[in-house]
């Protein structure tokens, strides 16, 4: 049976192949080429189409340029999600590549966040992380940890270093062994028939009993539908980085490998597909 | 930091000491009798015995103290006996000093006491300032005193030799008692306190002690050097009042306890006055409870008030000594003791254990908590069984609890902790003999353990006294520890006669008491063992600062560290999991590995040094762009974007072009320039500054890793590697390839690569077997690990493993300057042409005490400005040279030609880094080398010599490749001190002495040295041996090569000139010749400090031909030992063919000897 650390690796090598095309509105001077990329499942958009922006950007006259931002079928894509999320949610299910729209005008300010250099990415990754580790450890192993540790996990992410992120991250997933598990499990559940952007509450690890709380014990209180009944056809799909953990998978288990860089376990659920 | 000792006493007068690498307190066993007190350093303790005598510990080390006695034989030329010891009337002694004025015969000389030995009998030394003189050492002269030649002239009518003889101090790791030869004997002794070695530039060694004898006297030893580690005489210093405790700090501070409860402190401390010269009164902490206790570090000082309240002095610092101010400190404390760094520990007042203080930095002098070291004492276990069988024994035979009032006379258990009365606030031998008496006649005091309780047991306990007709059914093991328990309540409570109320009573009066303690008990288990015993402890050699890793306390804390919750490994919705996510990659990429992977790119703002004339730092917008090449491997490009004439413009640098990425940090800008072949031959690269350091070093970490990516580098340097350091001590490692010593077409050095490994070392060198050695700026020896990174490859690049703190230490120096006038005399108003009246050596730069910043913000200041005697030249007693005007030759005292004066100030600062380096304890050296050995070589034991900073000869045992730091030094004799020393492959030795000339030897110990001249007028400075070759460079920045060595004539026959503008040379396995030249001419521009290359050397021409210049300037130091492979054949160039082991290379190069096109 293969290493639990193979997991973190899969996890973080998770790559969506994607074409990007250019928005017919734009105003081009010549017909723009699609563009195609491997998508790293754990970054995010704006930190890695860079080439993207460059490829279209040849064929665009400076003045029609202005801060670009991404659809798929009609929903602007939110950078601050990160991209195996946009995608699970969005479209799992279709066809690969994974093609997106790309626009320079019009920026749908109601929509997205504004992204106008890495570093608002970075104070993004970093407070999501903060976060994380306080419902984790009531912050206690972030704030003991160092500026340049902060940056390490930074730059790991950026520079798509696995071993560099985990061997600071790692500290991050630890917990007091008689515990059994974090204070609170950091979680968002993503789904695409609410206004409400994500469900994130309180939860532990362990129940008052001691027994470990399980993937299905999460949904049960934090979206109960998502749980077929008895004999009931499955209506939603549950999906963590493009797979279905089984209800009965130990929720400090998927904290601890299943979590995005972010150390937040984005769950998605999506209506099961009619073929 | 290496392991140190923390000592400490307890109440019976043992001595223990506590290993900051340990968890045990060790007992020091030779003491032969009870220890009052001890104060530490480094490299010695000392301590006052119960005989009121002080005793002296010297810390065995691997280089011995041993001091050179000289007398001079002097002789005169008459006609009838020619050269004869009839000396004139008016003449010197026929036995003297180098003066003449001292009659010292050879018999006069006498061992200081019965702690030093001689090494050997009298000698002639037959080396005459660096020239070996005729066979008997004779030097001659016209007369007494003149200038001596070693040749015999025809009006040579006076002669002399010097006669050596060296005496080594024996009495190491042994308590040896002080003699004292005063007439005048001090009183017995009751407080001692050592310090003071950092008030002067002297080598490790000075020192200061100060005692307080019974009657309240103090008094100042002198005379502690490193060559006379005892001392030579006690000098009373006057005082305002009678004192009870004194403490000295390692520099200036020295502060003492009166009996009346105020303090006193000592000022006008300096070098030329290591005893001060008058006392200042400071009050009490508190008006109406008196001081008892003094302890002072560096720049800190700490109180103990007579209620045990712990006191902290404000603003105490070298120029103010007395402080500002007292701030009450939590804790109570019987005495307080201030070590190294200025940590701090302390002996509570409630539970006699030794504490330490947590969280002292240099910002935050006071600490933050006081923590209980929970260690426990060698031999405590067997002492604590043999208790309780003892206790059990007693149990069982006795019949009513009644009877157990007698058990506390049980030798074993001499009152552990006495009610709190009755420990007296200061140790005094007659505390100790009161704890003797309690010892039952006859039995052996070995037996006097410390109090076997277990205090988890003792409730327990107390059930087994009260149900004592139960007793006989405990078995000895589980009733022992609690019984000895027992005894103690009943000794306390002897009057009260009921064993419960007893238990009770002890509860409240002393911390010992199961209830009150129980947490505690749970973080030190143990603790009881040991507990309240402690009565004098000293940190002064103990050296620990606030990041150390202390194993001294019990922590609780018990994290997960491993990622996997005990998976149930075959659980199904793991199974499902590990499917799902191959199923994922199948479906999602295994179709599309074509695609491009995204493309990293990093942007950002910087300046850049531009490239034409006039040359300033313009704004630039910087990108790296990193892609997948078609194999897969990673690379970029480099963007530099700038204007030109309101033109965009842009530079670009391919990744897999560039050769080093150098950090050039200053104070004013965060720089780093990057060079490629094409740049390192203009000896322009391309500079750049970041706004921030931290920005530069995400830059550096990042284009650094990149370069790697795209060359394939990956992991730790290889055994062949060539280390070089820069002048900023910056290290860096090159790979070589097979080509690089190839003929006739080596690989250019200008396309070396070059990566950096963190740390900071001004010396490196390595061998072929993976053994690389480091020497930092204060001398600190450091051994390679392994690992690589570090420093700001914090994280990326940077292994996890086998990185460690490094610290160095080096001077930033100053200059006073002044002029003479005839009005005021010396002033620092100089004439408007003059120099700034405060700046750098070269007088250009304004450099004030206050406007001078470190180096670079990676270093930080950690003294004041002092002084700097150690100047060449000489100095008068307050640092001046003098000289006719600015700039010319000074000299050490004025005569009358002289119009101005300067004096070097210099400040030390540190640096903290990290790097895959080791510290090699605790012997400063100057120079280290390692046998080159060929590339497969098999060896076990792999020679390295080094030289100490004093100049010893060293030579290190039990280096191999899988221990390359070895174990310990073996000390090899000279007659006088060493500089350089290099080691080469057939195991012969060379060494440049500090006179300047050449000693060689065979590597067998039992060799001498043979003294070989140096090049006519030049002093040599640095050596270093091939193969077979032998390399010099000298003071005036010669490169000398030793002509004629053979197997039968290993010290060859004279020296050949080869290069000037040489600063550094190594000589590799291959007789391969690299070296550090100045003044290289780029096509941009000059440089110095860079490294080049020898070409066209080979066997039967080992001098080569030309230089092939590569990186620089600014490298210091370049070691080329590790490159042992061989390079390949000409005739068949494929790498993929074996290297010519059979075929003898020497035949193959032949052919190609007159071929040799590479010109330059």
């Amino acid at each position: 049976m293969a290493d639990d650390k193979d997991v973190l690796r899969d996890v973080w090598y998770g790559r969506i192949p994607t074409c990007f095309t250019l928005n017919q509105d734009e105003v081009t001077e010549r017909e723009a080429e699609p563009y195609y990329l491997l998508l790293p499942r754990v970054s995010y958009l704006t930190l890695v189409t860079d080439k993207v922006k460059k490829h279209f950007l040849k064929v665009m006259k400076a003045e029609d340029v202005e801060e670009m931002w991404f659809e798929y079928e009609g929903t602007p894509l939110k950078w601050h999600y990160p991209i195996g999320v946009l995608f699970d949610l969005h479209a799992s299910n279709t066809i690969l590549p994974w093609s997106i729209t790309v626009h320079f005008k019009n920026f749908p300010d109601r929509d997205l966040l504004h992204c106008p250099s890495n570093s608002v990415i970075e104070a993004h990754f970093m407070s999501s992380i903060k976060e994380a580790d306080a419902l984790k450890h009531k912050s206690q192993v972030v704030n003991d940890m160092q500026k340049k540790d902060h940056k390490q996990l930074w730059m790991g992410l950026q520079n798509d270093k696995f071993d560099q992120f985990w061997a600071m991250n790692r500290k991050l997933m630890e917990y007091p062994t008689e515990e059994g598990g974090f204070r609170y499990i950091p979680f968002r559940i993503y789904q695409t028939m609410s206004d409400r952007p994500f469900i994130q509450k309180l939860f532990r690890p362990v129940s008052p009993e001691g027994s470990a709380h399980t993937l299905g014990d999460l949904l049960k209180e934090m979206y109960p539908a998502a749980i077929p009944n008895e004999g009931e056809q499955k209506r939603y799909q549950v999906v963590i980085h493009g797979i279905e953990p089984l209800l009965e998978t130990p929720l400090q288990w998927l904290s601890e490998h299943l979590s995005h860089p972010d150390n937040f376990l984005h769950i998605c659920v999506i209506p099961t597909p009619t073929d | 930091m290496p392991v140190s000792l923390l000592w400490a006493v307890d109440v019976y007068g043992r001595v223990y000491s506590l290993s900051t690498a340990g968890q045990q307190w060790e007992q020091c066993r030779d003491a032969q009798m009870e220890i009052k007190r001890v104060t530490a350093v480094q490299q010695c303790c000392w301590g006052i015995a119960c005989d009121n005598s002080i005793y002296l510990n010297v810390h065995a080390s691997d280089l011995p103290v041993r001091y050179q006695e000289e007398t001079y034989e002097n002789q005169r030329w008459n006609p009838v006996d020619g050269f004869s010891d009839r000396l004139l009337p008016s003449d010197r002694w026929q036995w003297s000093d180098i003066t003449g004025l001292q009659h010292q015969p050879l018999d006069s000389f006498q061992l200081p006491s019965s702690s030093w030995e001689w090494e050997g009998d009298w000698y002639v030394d037959e080396n005459f300032e660096g020239e070996p003189t005729e066979k008997e050492g004779w030097t001659y002269a016209i007369d007494f005193p003149a200038n001596y030649t070693k040749d015999k002239r025809w009006n040579s009518c006076v002669r002399r030799r010097r006669w050596l003889r060296y005496r080594r101090y024996k009495a190491m790791d042994t308590w040896a008692k002080i003699p004292s030869q005063q007439t005048t004997l001090p009183d017995p002794f009751s407080d001692i306190s050592c310090g003071g070695w950092e008030i002067s530039e002297e080598p490790r060694g000075r020192l200061s002690l100060w005692a307080v004898s019974l009657q309240g006297k103090v008094w100042f030893r002198d005379g502690i050097y490193h060559h006379n580690p005892e001392g030579s005489l006690w000098e009373e210093v006057p005082l305002p009042g009678e004192v009870v405790q004194i403490s000295c700090g390692p520099g200036d501070l020295v502060w003492a306890v009166l009996w009346e409860g105020q303090l006193i402190v000592r000022e006008g401390i300096s070098r030329d006055c290591p005893k001060g010269t008058s006392w200042a009164v400071v009050e009490s902490p508190s008006p109406d409870v008196g001081a008892t206790h003094v302890a002072v570090g560096v720049s800190v000082v700490w109180a103990v008030t007579k209620d045990s309240k712990v006191w902290f002095r404000r603003g105490v610092n070298s120029h103010n000594p007395c402080g500002s101010g007292w701030i009450s400190m939590v804790g109570e404390m019987i005495m307080i003791n201030v070590g190294l760094n200025d940590q701090v520990w302390g002996i509570s007042s409630e539970d006699r254990g030794v504490y330490f203080r947590q969280g002292v930095t240099s910002s935050e002098l006071s600490g933050k908590t006081w923590k209980a070291i929970s260690v426990p004492r060698d031999g405590d276990r067997s002492h604590s069984s043999k208790g309780s069988a003892d206790g059990a024994s007693c149990l069982v035979t006795s019949a009513s609890p009644e009877s157990f009032v007698d058990a506390p006379s049980d030798p074993s258990d001499p009152a552990p902790d006495p009610p709190k009365p009755r420990i007296p606030k200061v140790t005094s031998d007659s505390f100790i003999s009161e704890l003797v008496s309690d010892r039952e006649p006859g039995k052996p005091s070995k037996e006097v353990a410390p109090p076997a309780v277990v205090e988890e047991e003792s409730t327990a306990g107390e059930g087994g006294v009260r149900s004592s007709s139960a007793g006989g059914v405990l078995s000895p093991s589980q009733s022992g520890a609690p019984l000895e328990w027992s005894n103690v309540d009943l000794e306390e409570a002897q009057g009260q006669q009921v064993p419960a109320g007893a238990v009770q009573d002890s509860t409240d009066t002393c911390s010992l008491s199961s209830v009150a303690t129980y947490t505690l008990a749970m973080e030190d288990p143990y603790g009881a063992d040991e507990h309240p015993l402690w009565a004098w402890v000293s940190g002064g050699g103990c050296n620990v600062d606030s990041h150390y890793q202390l194993n001294w306390f019990n922590c609780s804390l018990n994290m997960s560290c491993d990622l996997s919750v005990t998976p149930a490994q075959t659980a199904a919705w793991r199974k499902q999991i590990f499917e799902q996510l191959s199923e994922r990659t199948k479906r999602e990429m295994d179709n599309f590995r074509h695609y491009e992977q995204s493309v990293w790119v990093k942007k950002g703002t910087m300046q850049w040094w531009r490239d034409w004339k006039p040359h300033k730092w313009i704004d630039v917008h910087f990108a790296l762009e990193q892609f997948s090449g078609p194999e897969g491997n990673k690379d970029g490009i480099l963007f530099i974007y700038y204007n030109f004439y309101e033109e965009k413009k842009y530079l670009h640098a391919f990744i897999n072009e560039v050769t080093i990425l150098v950090p050039v940090l200053n104070d004013s800008k965060h720089t780093f320039a990057i060079y490629t072949p094409e740049r390192t031959k203009q000896r322009w690269p391309i500079r750049l500054a970041a706004a921030t350091e931290l920005e530069m070093h995400d830059w550096l970490a990042l284009l650094s890793v990149s370069c790697c990516d795209s060359r394939g580098i990956h992991g730790p340097p290889s055994k062949q590697a060539i280390w070089s350091t820069t002048c900023k001590g910056d290290i860096f490692v090159s790979e070589p390839s097979p080509a690089l010593e190839a003929m006739p077409y080596p690989t250019p050095s200008d396309q070396m690569f070059w990566r950096q490994v963190g740390g900071h070392l001004r010396v490196v060198e390595c061998n072929s077997v993976g053994i690389v050695w480091g020497i930092g700026y204060d001398h600190i020896a450091w051994a390679y690990t392994g690992g690589y990174g570090g420093g700001f490859f914090q994280g990326l690049a940077s292994s996890t493993d086998n990185i460690y703190t490094q610290t160095d230490v080096k001077s930033v120096y100053i200059y006073e300057n002044q002029r003479w006038n005839p009005v005021t005399g010396y002033t620092n108003r100089g004439l408007p042409t003059d120099r700034y009246m405060w700046s750098d050596a070269s007088g250009l730069h304004e450099c004030t005490k206050t406007n001078t910043k470190p180096p670079s913000p990676q270093w930080t200041w950690v003294s004041d400005w002092v002084i700097d005697y150690s100047v060449s030249g000489g100095t008068d007693r307050e640092g001046w040279q003098y000289a006719a005007d600015f700039p010319a030759s000074y000299h050490g005292h004025k005569t009358m030609k002289d119009f101005v004066r300067r004096r070097r100030w210099a400040r030390k600062c540190k640096l903290t880094t990290t790097g895959p380096w080791q510290e090699i304890p605790p012997i400063p050296l100057s120079d280290v080398t390692i046998l080159p050995c060929a590339a497969q070589s098999s060896m076990e034991v792999v020679p390295l010599w080094a030289i100490s900073n004093k100049g010893d000869v060293l030579c290190r045992l039990g280096v191999t490749a899988l221990t390359p730091a070895g174990s310990s030094w073996l000390h090899v004799g000279t007659d006088q001190p060493f500089k350089s020393i290099s080691i080469g492959a057939a195991r012969q030795v060379w060494a440049i002495a500090r006179d300047g000339s050449a000693f060689y030897r065979g590597s067998n110990p039992g060799y001498c040295w043979y003294h070989i001249p140096s090049p006519s007028k030049q002093k040599l400075k640095q050596v270093s041996v091939g193969r077979t070759s032998v390399y010099t460079v000298d003071e005036n920045g010669n490169l000398w090569y030793r002509q004629g060595v053979a197997p039968s004539y290993p010290q060859g026959s004279s020296w050949e000139h080869i290069s000037n503008n040489v600063r550094k040379v190594s000589v590799g396995p291959l007789d391969q010749v690299w070296i550090i030249a100045d003044k290289v001419q780029g096509s941009h521009s000059l440089s110095c400090g860079t490294v080049c290359h020898r070409l066209g050397v080979q066997p039967m021409e080992p001098k080569g031909q030309s230089w092939d210049y590569g990186i620089g300037g600014g490298w210091d130091h370049i070691t080329v030992r590790g490159n042992s492979m061989e390079p390949p054949r000409i005739r068949l160039p494929s790498l993929t063919d074996p290297l010519p082991a059979l075929q003898s290379p020497i035949s193959v190069r032949n052919t190609e000897v007159n071929g040799n096109p590479v010109g330059c």
